[in-house]
């Protein structure tokens, strides 16, 4: 079965926890040093109009995500950036399961991994 | 290493062993410590350092050979539910970390500043220590020590206690002002006989699920960015959590920040004017009659006297002083007033201001006439397990030693509660010899424990280290070489990081019950409570009768009716929890209905303050240095700058050193509007002088539209592990990088807060090899001022 992770960014707060998590975790300890699966992309605060503003964070999915394959086997329940999201705004699962989710709220995004 | 192998303490899941009834337990499958594969697993509490406050639920995962390998989130932990941040994910590296001093050393006082370092024995460094605090006892009074503390992790409690056990009532807290969460919480405490904290739900066991609570509806963020800086006892990400289930956010803040994009409304005030946007706020809810007029009537005194002081602040005029819309005050005060749940999220900002009391009273009154007073989604009393996190052993020190803590005589308000001596009366004794009466007062020595004055929490750098040089003899008790150590301390201590210790968390806010456990050893380097309980051996062994730090943490749990041992196994614990004590008779000790002040009510009026002649109504000051207050100087410092913006990975002064983290944040910043960087001719990315006529600090430009043309914001706490370090070097970048330069001692009236997040400046490129120097605030040579 096909996996992925499904963002809600409209709450990712942009505090690099899952960028850590990931990087910190014991079966990744052959990523190059400074990078990780998963890299937070920041968009920066600025106004939109009237008193609306923006300041949009979104973590990306690099090719070195394994979706915590082996930490899983090892029987951990959640990939490491999932468990420590501070603003738990990501989940992690089958995609099919994920994709019936998409329609529920706006501001989301699924990463098919 | 292997000894922390040792898993003979299993508990059976669900055996239940020294549990009291009056508390509720959090069931966990897995015993505190277990295997896990190749890893044994150690479960407890991250308190600090290295750090914030919070003490989130972790579990330590140790190989074969006793390393630490990774850290983890608790998910059974109600507080942080297997959250982390950054700093705790990454607690291996500050562990392990190249820079870490790890054994006991001495150097010559005559070699202050100087890397001429002698590596001794804990024995030797404890007999040296003991030597000659007794001498000075003997000679001076025990007054003549002075104990100094650091950001209020898991130390307060194990200083105070070594300092009155001692004989010495001079426990200082190295900010100006007492600048931080004193303030709150001497105005709450004195006008309504509590602390007030937001209702998150973290007195639940279920949290969000109990069903006593209810979501706040309005969350009023004043001076904090709570999902960066984790203050106070509040998990930051808790606001976010509230907000999915419909929380809406006011953000009173100089600057906008990520949770302020999502807010109904932005107050953008100028820093230091939070008393009198709270008055404005005050006086629309009071003219537009939208307050809790019932709850007014029946709980608070002095409401006449309180619409008298905000009668001035009409919107206009609060919007003139506060550079904020007045439409945008009367929407505040109407959103608030009909909120059914509001949460003041007040931040070190409220402290961070001269006149910080009347401000913080003035907060206060924006919640208690709305009744948000512990009610569910409001501000509650938050329960309290023991009282030694405020400070044990008081009774240790005798009535003569407490009438010599310095600045009691100056400012009353320091009796009231507060165990701290003034720092502002304390700098000037050393500089002139004389207490704040006149009368010969020698300091002679100086006990400073994870606490790093010179970068972090002192203002005026250059003043603080020519008045702490005063100082005959100062050790330093520390994880690292801070530049503090390197340019004052005679001897240094190694202190451990959270995972090489044990030791108990029942702190600020919401208190609940749990351990730090022990899972590492790293050199010879002791808990700050170990060290503790040592050097008390020595020098006043009869107030530390314990062979271990577990007997002296069961000691205190006493009061809890647990052991140490009996608190890891069922950690975490609380308390039950009622709303709306003041109804019950359960906020006054004589059991009486109402709040624990002389009139039983919420005292908008003061009768306290009345007593002691301070102010009795909330007032605001214009904040000086500022564009108010001192025209002239804001013709030449045209930018309104606060300093102390935290960031997601350094915390305080700590940090610097470790990679992975600074990686996060490599340089200091200073963040302002790209119209007044390319007014000033400087640009994203450049490295600036930030400069005032006290001193400058090198900072680079990060241009951002989330500020006002006329402000700045900054980092704090900034030096350069990696420079050179000591007197020939600049102390590790302490005089280019540190911004308390351009800060001064200078207390409010009742002699708690001072100016740390307003003051002015300018800004200019700042050329390569340019350099601060001690001699010299503003790096001049000389003759060229
Ligand atoms: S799923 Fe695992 S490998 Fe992928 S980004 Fe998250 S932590 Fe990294
Ligand atoms: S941990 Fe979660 S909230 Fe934080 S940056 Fe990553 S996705 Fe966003
Ligand atoms: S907020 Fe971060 S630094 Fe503070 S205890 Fe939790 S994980 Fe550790």
């Amino acid at each position: 079965m096909p996996q992925g992770i499904l963002v809600d960014y409209e709450w990712c707060s942009g505090c690099h926890t899952c960028e850590m998590a990931c990087a910190v975790e014991l079966t990744h300890k052959d990523f190059p040093e400074g990078h990780c699966g998963v890299k937070v992309h920041e968009e920066g605060v600025y106004p939109i109009g009237g008193d609306k503003w923006t300041d949009i964070n979104m973590p990306v999915f690099t090719d070195l995500c394994d979706k915590c394959a082996d930490r899983l086997a090892a029987g951990e329940a959640l990939p490491s950036c999932v468990k420590h999201c501070q603003a738990h705004v990501l989940e992690f699962g089958e995609l099919e399961e994920l994709s019936k989710k998409l329609a529920a709220k706006p501001k989301q995004v699924l990463y098919a991994l | 290493m292997t000894e922390f192998h040792d898993v003979s303490h299993e508990r059976k899941a669900g055996e239940k062993i020294g549990r009291p009834d009056k508390y509720e337990y959090v069931e966990h499958d897995k015993p505190w410590r277990y295997q896990e594969g190749e890893y044994t697993v150690t479960r407890g509490s991250a308190w600090s350092g290295p750090g914030c406050h919070l003490g989130c639920g972790v579990l330590l995962y140790t190989d074969k050979d006793g390393k630490l390998v990774k850290v983890e989130g608790d998910p059974d932990n109600p507080f942080n539910k297997g959250r982390l941040c950054v700093r705790c994910l990454d607690l291996m590296e500050s562990a392990y970390n190249k820079d870490r001093i790890v054994h006991p050393m001495k150097r010559d006082p005559k070699d202050r500043g100087k890397d001429a370092w002698t590596q001794i024995t804990w024995d030797e460094a404890y007999d040296l220590i003991a030597e000659k605090f007794l001498a000075y006892k003997k000679e001076f009074g025990a007054q003549s020590v002075c104990f100094f503390k650091g950001t209020g992790r898991d130390i307060a409690p194990w200083i105070s206690h070594l300092a009155w056990s001692f004989g010495s009532p001079n426990v200082v807290f190295a900010l100006s002002g007492c600048a931080c969460f004193v303030p709150r919480i001497a105005s709450s405490m004195c006008t309504s006989g509590s602390f007030w904290v937001g209702d998150y739900s973290q007195q639940f066991t279920k949290r969000y699920d109990d069903p006593r609570w209810k979501v706040p509806e309005c969350i009023v963020l004043w001076g904090n960015n709570p999902i960066v800086a984790n203050s106070d006892g509040l998990y930051g990400h808790w606001v976010v959590d509230c907000m999915k289930r419909g929380s809406k956010i006011i953000s009173v803040d100089p600057k906008m920040t990520w949770l302020g994009t999502k807010a109904e409304i932005f107050l953008p005030l100028r820093p230091g004017t939070d008393a009198a946007l709270a008055l404005g706020i005050l006086h629309v809810m009071i003219d537009e009659e939208i307050y809790d007029k019932d709850f007014v009537d029946r709980w608070c005194y002095g409401f006449d006297q309180l619409k008298e002081a905000c009668e001035p602040y009409t919107p206009e005029k609060t919007a003139e002083i506060c550079w904020v819309d007045a439409d945008k005050i009367i929407a505040a005060a109407r959103m608030i007033a009909n909120a059914d749940g509001m949460i003041m999220q007040w931040g070190v900002a409220t402290d961070m201001s001269k006149e910080a009391v009347p401000s913080c009273q003035a907060l206060s009154a924006i919640f208690e006439i709305t009744g948000n007073v512990d009610v569910p989604g409001g501000m509650i009393a938050p329960p309290s397990i023991l009282p030694y996190y405020a400070g044990w052993g008081g009774e240790n020190l005798s009535d003569e030693q407490k009438e010599k803590r310095l600045g009691i005589h100056k400012y009353p308000l320091y009796r009231y509660g507060f165990k701290n001596a003034s720092t502002d009366v304390t700098i000037e004794c050393l500089e002139t010899g004389k207490d704040e009466n006149g009368n010969d007062y020698p300091l002679k020595a100086a006990w400073m424990q994870t606490t790093n004055p010179l970068i972090n929490s002192s203002p005026d750098t250059r003043r603080t280290y020519n008045a702490l040089m005063k100082f005959e003899f100062i050790v330093s008790v520390d994880l690292y070489m801070t530049p503090t150590v390197q340019a004052l301390a005679d001897v240094f201590l190694p202190a451990c990081t959270y995972a090489e210790r044990n030791g108990i968390r029942i702190g600020d806010g919401v208190q609940r019950g749990e351990t730090i456990n022990k899972a590492i050893q790293v050199g010879e380097a002791k808990s700050d409570m170990v060290i503790n309980l040592e050097i008390g051996k020595r020098i006043c062994p009869e107030y530390y009768p314990w062979d271990t730090e577990e007997e002296m943490f069961s000691h205190i749990l006493e009061g809890m009716d647990m052991t140490f041992e009996q608190l890891r196994d069922a950690a975490p614990t609380y308390l039950d929890f009622e709303y709306k004590k003041y109804e019950k008779g359960l906020l006054r000790h004589d059991g009486q209905i109402g709040f624990e002040t002389a009139t039983g009510r919420i005292e908008l009026w003061s009768t306290y303050f009345n007593q002691i002649g301070v102010e009795c109504v909330p007032s605001f000051d214009e904040p000086s240095p500022g564009p108010v207050a001192d025209p002239d100087l804001y013709k030449e410092y045209p930018i309104v700058l606060t300093t102390g913006a935290r960031n997601w990975s350094l915390f305080h002064s700590e940090h610097r050193q470790v990679p992975r983290l600074r990686a996060l944040r490599p340089d200091p910043i200073i963040q302002m509007n790209p119209k007044t960087a390319h007014k000033y001719g400087v640009d994203q990315g450049d490295w600036v002088w930030v400069e005032n006529q006290r001193g400058r600090a090198k900072r680079r430009v990060e241009l951002t539209e989330a500020l006002d043309p006329r402000y700045a914001s900054t980092d704090h706490g900034w030096w350069l592990p990696e420079a050179e370090g000591y007197k020939d070097g600049g102390f590790s970048g302490m005089y280019d990088y540190n911004i308390n330069q351009l800060l001064a001692y200078d207390p409010g009236r009742t002699g708690f807060g001072s100016n740390y997040k307003t003051v002015l400046c300018r800004v200019y490129k700042c050329e390569e090899g340019d350099h601060n120097t001690l001699e010299n605030a503003l790096g001049c040579s000389e003759g060229e001022e």
